[in-house]
């Protein structure tokens, strides 16, 4: 499955997608990243006069990188990708750094294991120096719809 | 080993994952980890891998799928160890 084809499998819409690209991929792991656009409206309010990065937005840029992108990909033979996603079922983050307006971050994600349809990786978000802003474990279960 | 000594490590196993303390208490061949402990499928998984370290055994997937209660993860876990 090539990283273009995972791109087009994501569920997300225009408003909810924190993928750019994928640098890297294979069955132990995935390296992508994604650049946050300074005009999205939760800077207006997070915080008032000090736009930072919501915590549960680099949580979900990891989540969708890390977990969901991997996800298609290791179950890419499984069936189509077609209705096929992952639910997030647990995230333990701890953050170091904040992420600004406009920032460009990447996702590092190392699966510990894809068992029994649940997938568990240690995810990692850096930014643009290379400084590790967030890391953490986050668990997916395999999903499917038929939207 | 003895079911009793089964079902206490089943026990020990389960603890993290349930907040349903009489359920747990009171756990014996007849407790369902999703009705009456309320487990969720994510858990589940991990129950189960728990299970796999805890007896060095391995679980497939239609042992998995039929892995609901304590009955069952006992015959299970005895089955897979008398294979051994």
């Amino acid at each position: 499955m090539t990283i273009e084809e995972i791109l087009q499998c994501l569920p997300y819409g225009p408003d909810f997608l924190f993928v750019d690209g994928l640098d890297h991929i294979d069955q132990n792991g995935v390296r992508g990243h994604y650049t946050f656009n300074a005009e999205m409206d939760c800077y207006k309010g997070h915080f008032k006069k000090y736009p930072v990065t919501p915590g549960v937005l680099l949580t979900e840029t990891m989540a969708q990188i890390g977990l969901v992108c991997l996800g298609i990909y290791i179950t890419a033979d499984m069936e189509s990708c077609r209705g096929r996603s992952f639910a997030l079922t647990s995230s333990e983050i701890e953050f170091r750094l904040p992420v600004f307006p406009g920032e460009k971050v990447t996702v590092i994600s190392e699966k510990v294991y894809f068992r029994f349809g649940k997938l568990k990786c240690k995810v990692k978000l850096q930014n643009k120096e290379g400084k590790e802003v967030c890391s953490g474990t986050i668990s997916g279960m395999i999903l499917k719809t038929d939207a | 080993m003895n079911k009793e000594t089964l079902i206490a490590a089943i026990r020990d196993i389960v603890k993290p994952y349930t907040k349903e303390e009489e359920a747990l208490n009171n756990l014996n061949e007849n407790t369902d980890f999703v009705t009456d402990l309320q487990i969720n499928s994510a858990n589940l998984v991990d129950i189960i891998l728990d299970v796999e370290e805890k007896f060095n055994i391995v679980i497939d997937n239609d042992s998995m799928e039929r892995m609901m209660s304590v009955k069952a993860a006992i015959e299970i876990i005895e089955a897979k160890l008398a294979g051994q």
